[in-house]
């Protein structure tokens, strides 16, 4: 019998609006999201839905209006929760990979993958070695000392991908990781990103518009008018 | 890491460019510093150059640089014979224009008695006056060398010394002739004038053996004021020790110069600052997006501020030091003496640290309101 995968991700109830009164705008509302260890899953929804208010909220940069929010065990946006606390918790458990990779431009491939290990307290030595180490996995470590500037998209991407994975966190948010891409690089990156989540025994959450990787997905989820509407089918 | 030194590198000339201009600016403040310095110092300089404790003038005026001040020539063997009084010398101060190799020369003329205080201090190339008359040292400045002769009144004079920075609180360059030939210029008519005196049968104007003051080295154990006060007695006469002579100079000649170089410098400082603040603000709202990257990656508050305020720091120090060489390197062709200390580079590297991380301040409130969210999308 398979082992029950503990939930990397798990929301409750979760609401979000804007303002008040007349001009309230309600971004999410009671969303209920599960996603557990090994998972990779697209958050899809037309422009406006909520998508990115939901990745923010996982990601620790926005609170929830109301619901709770439960990210690797620990309850988040309680009381107890100071802003240094989010970003500490950003820093150790969370990676992000962006639409437009946005490395820093003054630092070469392997700083801007060492960066967050530097951020995170480890020596300089061992978090070059660790870029190093990151970047030659994912076949990038021949531009090691490139600037971001002379990178190619797809290079750039997995450097950011490095970047993301650099702390081996639990949860991997994905903000339209492909859309610079053409289809064949997104094959290769999804993929990548795949053998990764299983690797490091963690999650992907991804909003994504491209219908070419949905069959990349574990699974789908709908937003519309930050309702999260149904589990979508692949391919619909 | 440092992302401070990293990012400076990558836009390396534009730094260089940034600093160049900030550059020219700390040039000018450090010029303002150094011509207010050599206002004081060319005012001190032209009292401080006798080395005399007391100076013996005119009753009731403050001369003879603030004022005019005539006194009898005889003076001086009076003032000489008091208690305390070691030596005593006349001295007569003019200004005067003459032409030299095609060039028109603005001159402080120095009139001192040969063997009395109130000559050059100290001859930085030829001799100093052993003739009684016609013989001359200049200060360097006036563009004199040794063997040039110079018309002075009615009368020709050999250059036969020359001195380093003696100058008037105008800016003048000192020449030294011997009181009789400075008496002599002062009371002297041109020609036609005098022939004009001579019709009405006038003659000269008034007595030619008058000086401006008597100057007057004191014995260690003598106390300046008692000396002053007893010249006081002698109601045609007044006194004032060195430190009072230097007082009404910076009090009164060079004030008015002083305090608007000041204001002027002053304004200078906060133009300073707004420029270095400016210059930090616009390199800030470049980089937000950078910044909102890094504090989604969980870089904290410090790291960012580290950013800013190091950059802030670094245009300001480099800016200062090319200042200081460019000011180094030309201060001698300005008109006017410019005086550097190394206190004054100091103080305003001191003023620039300080407004630096003012400036600062704008820019790390932009970049600490930055919301971490937009580094998510487009």
């Amino acid at each position: 019998m398979e082992p029950v995968r503990q939930p990397l991700v798990e929301i409750a109830g979760v609401s979000k609006h804007y303002g008040e009164g007349e001009t309230r705008v309600d971004a999410l509302s009671n969303i209920d999201l599960k996603v557990r260890r090994g998972e990779v899953v697209a958050l899809l929804g037309p422009s406006g839905s909520g998508k990115t208010t939901l990745l923010n909220i996982i990601g620790c940069i926005i609170a929830p209006t109301a619901g709770r929010v439960t990210l690797d065990g620990e309850l988040v946006y309680d009381n107890r929760w100071l802003r240094g606390d989010l970003r500490r918790l950003r820093l150790d458990k969370i990676g992000f990979i962006f639409q437009f990779h946005n490395l820093l431009p003054f630092l070469n491939a392997r700083d801007n993958v060492a960066l967050v290990l530097t951020l995170a307290g480890r020596p300089a030595s061992e978090a070059q070695a660790r870029a190093t180490e990151l970047l030659d996995y994912l076949e990038v470590g021949h531009r090691a000392g490139a600037m971001p500037a002379l990178l190619s998209g797809g290079e750039a991407q997995r450097v950011a991908i490095a970047r993301a994975l650099a702390n081996s966190p639990r949860i991997i948010l994905a903000d339209e990781p492909t859309a610079a891409l053409d289809s064949k690089r997104a094959g290769i990156v999804m993929d990548l990103l795949r053998k990764l989540a299983a690797e490091q025994d963690a999650c992907i959450v991804a909003v994504t518009h491209d219908e070419k990787i949905y069959d990349r997905f574990d699974r789908l989820f709908q937003l519309r008018d930050g309702v999260l509407e149904n589990e979508a089918g692949k391919g619909s | 890491m440092n992302l401070a030194y990293r990012d400076v590198r990558h836009n390396l000339f534009r730094f260089v460019l940034t600093c160049l201009g900030l550059s020219l600016l700390m040039a000018v403040v450090l010029a303002m510093i150094g011509i207010y310095n050599g206002l004081v110092a060319d005012a001190l300089n032209i009292v401080k150059a006798p080395q005399v404790d007391l100076w013996v003038v005119e009753s009731g005026t403050q001369g003879p640089f603030a004022e005019a001040s005539k006194i009898p020539g005889g003076t001086r063997d009076a003032v000489a014979r008091l208690h305390g009084v070691t030596e005593a010398g006349s001295i007569v101060y003019q200004t005067v224009e003459a032409s030299h190799a095609g060039n028109t020369l603005r001159l402080h003329v120095i009139g001192y008695e040969s063997g009395h205080p109130g000559g050059p201090r100290m001859i930085a190339e030829g001799r100093g006056i052993t003739q009684t008359h016609f013989e001359l040292v200049a200060a360097r400045k006036t563009g004199l060398a040794v063997g040039d002769r110079i018309r002075l009144g009615r009368d020709n004079f050999s250059v036969v010394g020359l001195v380093e920075d003696v100058m008037n609180s105008a800016g003048d360059p000192a020449v030294f002739i011997t009181l009789a030939d400075a008496q002599t210029l002062q009371s002297q008519l041109a020609p036609p004038a005098e022939r004009v005196q001579a019709a009405r049968g006038a003659g000269l104007l008034e007595s030619a053996d008058s000086v401006a003051a008597v100057i007057a080295r004191l014995e260690s154990t003598a106390d300046a004021h008692d000396v002053a006060q007893t010249v006081r007695q002698w109601k045609h006469l007044g006194a004032l020790t060195q430190d009072e002579q230097e007082a009404i100079l910076l009090d009164s000649v060079v004030d008015r110069a002083k305090r608007q170089i000041g204001l002027f410098l002053a304004i200078l400082l906060t133009v300073s600052a707004v420029v270095i603040a400016l210059i930090i603000y616009t390199m800030t709202m470049e980089k937000l997006k950078q910044i909102a990257t890094l504090k989604l990656i969980g870089a904290p508050d410090r790291t960012i501020v580290g950013l800013i305020v190091q950059q802030s720091l670094a245009l300001g120090m480099v800016g200062w030091s090319f200042g200081l060489v460019l000011i180094l390197l030309v201060k001698d062709y300005f008109p006017r003496r410019v005086v550097l200390e190394p206190v004054n580079a100091a103080a305003l590297a001191g003023i620039i640290i300080v407004v630096c991380i003012a400036a600062s301040g704008l820019g790390v409130r932009a970049a600490l309101k930055v919301d971490p969210a937009t580094a998510i999308g487009g």
